[in-house]
């Protein structure tokens, strides 16, 4: 992306003459995609500010805009692609910010006399350097939503419901993956701190497939209870999951499993002193 | 975003364990990790500030924070100019002790993070290079 | 450094840790304790970490230690209010705390050293009060 440094290249004496007129163009040319969506006001804080950034690296001599001299310009704009990211716009909208500057510039140079193809060159490689920066930035934002995303789906898609007085337990439905089993692991240690509950139960009814990895990180979610002086129980293993942790060798030595989580429910009642009869009118 | 500049604190005695332990956490928040991975860390740090303590003769810690894309962590750097460690092999062997503790220092240390380097020399010393990246 | 104050209610010796542990201060608390056992003829131990961020090997040994050196005299040790970070952190790491009890926290503590004495004959006598042992 480098362009050789030249001090005279006219570039920055074009840019500094026409200032405002470009600025005006440039918000114009910018506002019309957007529809409105971004107040003008706003675009011309954010365009001006950006222009002067653009235009005081430009006055270094550097066309690099990797460089050290436009810092300014790149944190600018990876501000500007961040907000427009999280507003829902698309990276052509986003980019367009910078490709407009681009037709700006050359009507004004269309209309200078001086002016030739090195600059025309010169302004175009910086633009577009700059324009690949912004779908960076912007394509950073977007990954970085997604993550939250994630992070909240992983939240609700666990819950840790109360069976009993004492009682709490995890169904897991779906596709355990290590991520979300930790996060599993960690909210029902940490439910069992906040509630007091002595017993927890992980069911695994809903659970297609368990890999090794998962497989540890139930057993350790087991025994880190137990270290906190609660008792886990795992419950609703099928037959092939079964199956597989045998295969794959994985012990669960003292842990308690049970095939369903009525049994588990059953098992963690009778272990805090409650006894469970059936009503006579049940009959 | 520009990281923290590397800090470097000695090894030399039992109060500077808890030192470590302290910036290790500060360093490990700054990163951003998860309260469980901020206190693998941390254990990770104590086990091997006294590993450097006890079997090194005492060193030196460099901490900083390394970054991988989006990603941030914090690496250690624990360093010491002892005996070197003769038998790599045994002394990761889970269990294995050569001194007070219970032989979980390195092998179990390797487990609490994500990278996990061992330079030694018999006579020279020994540096160990612990990383842990946020999720 | 200071010692960590050790605080007798009946028949059972609390301890609650509140500050970042130094190793000699996790030998001397090791050294105060089983003195303090020995002289009061406590039945029961009871050590709070719910205010303690990190737990490594050694200060994982020191609860197994005091759990067996309060067996010699006959006392029962339970450590409560571990947080969820650190059991997480212990496991990885492999450390097992070997006879010691835990329990969620000080009150469930209490609770399971008053059943141990209550199955005593020759405690208290008031085996009445409690509620059925099921395990």
């Amino acid at each position: 992306m480098t362009v050789a440094a030249g001090r005279d290249d006219g570039i920055s004496g074009l840019l500094r003459s026409s200032a405002r007129s470009l600025t005006e163009r440039w918000v114009e040319l910018t506002a019309a995609p957007l529809r409105g969506r971004v107040s003008r006001a706003e675009l011309e804080r954010e365009l001006g500010e950006l222009f002067e950034a653009f235009l005081a690296a430009v006055e270094t001599g550097s066309r690099d805009v990797d460089d050290e001299a436009y810092a300014e310009v790149r944190a600018l704009l990876s501000e500007l692609s961040r907000r427009r990211a999280r507003a829902g716009f698309t990276p052509t909208e986003t980019a367009t910010g910078v490709f407009s500057l681009k037709r700006a510039v050359f009507e004004v140079i269309e209309g200078d006399e001086g002016a030739g193809i090195a600059e025309l060159v010169t302004v175009s490689q910086l633009l577009d350097a700059l324009g690949l920066w912004t779908f960076e930035a912007y394509a950073k934002a977007r990954e970085e939503v997604i993550d939250e995303q994630a992070a909240q789906l992983l939240e609700l898609t666990t819950p840790v419901v109360k069976l009993w007085d004492g009682v709490l337990a995890v169904p897991l439905v779906g596709t355990l993956d290590s991520g979300r089993t930790q996060v599993v692991m960690e909210k029902l240690l940490e439910s069992l701190v906040n509630t007091g509950a002595e017993h927890a139960i992980i069911d695994i009814t809903g659970v297609l497939a368990v890999d090794t990895q998962v497989a540890q990180y139930l057993l350790k979610t087991a025994t880190a209870a137990r270290l906190m002086g609660a008792e886990c129980t795992i419950s609703g293993i099928r037959p092939h999951i079964a199956q597989t942790i045998v295969e794959l060798g994985i012990e669960f030595g003292d842990i308690t499993t049970k095939a369903s989580l009525a049994d588990a429910l059953l098992h963690a009642l009778r272990r805090s002193g409650v006894d469970v009869v059936r009503g006579r009118t049940g009959r | 975003m520009t990281a923290a500049a590397a800090i470097e604190l000695p090894i030399g005695a039992d109060e500077d364990i808890v030192r470590i332990r302290q910036l290790v956490r500060t360093r490990a928040q700054e990163a951003k990790l998860s309260l469980v991975d901020q206190t693998k860390v941390v254990t990770a740090a104590s086990e091997l500030a006294r590993n450097t303590l006890t079997y090194g003769g005492g060193g030196r810690v460099v901490i900083d924070m390394p970054t991988n894309g989006r990603r941030v962590g914090i690496r250690a750097r624990f360093i010491d100019e002892g005996p070197g460690i003769p038998d790599l092999d045994l002394a990761l062997t889970e269990g294995w002790t050569s001194g007070k503790g219970m032989g979980l220092g390195l092998s179990g240390s390797r487990r609490l993070v994500d990278e996990f380097t061992l330079d030694t020399e018999v006579g020279r010393g020994t540096t160990v290079t612990i990383v842990k990246w946020s999720r | 450094m200071e010692r960590i104050p050790i605080l007798k209610i009946g028949d059972v010796l609390l301890v609650s840790i509140q500050i970042d542990l130094q190793d000699r201060d996790v030998l001397a608390l090791q050294e105060d304790l089983s003195e303090q056992i020995c002289d009061t003829g406590a039945r029961g131990v009871v050590i709070d970490i719910s205010a303690v961020d990190i737990v490594d090997s050694f200060i994982g040994r020191m609860f197994a230690t005091i759990a067996s050196t309060s067996r010699l005299f006959d006392a029962t040790t339970v450590v409560v209010g571990m947080r969820p970070a650190v059991a997480i952190t212990l496991v990885e790491l492999g450390l097992t705390l070997g006879n010691v009890r835990t329990a969620l926290n000080l009150e469930k503590g209490l609770a399971i050293l008053r059943q141990i004495g209550g199955t005593r004959s020759d405690v208290l006598g008031r085996a009445d009060d409690d509620q059925p042992v099921d395990r």
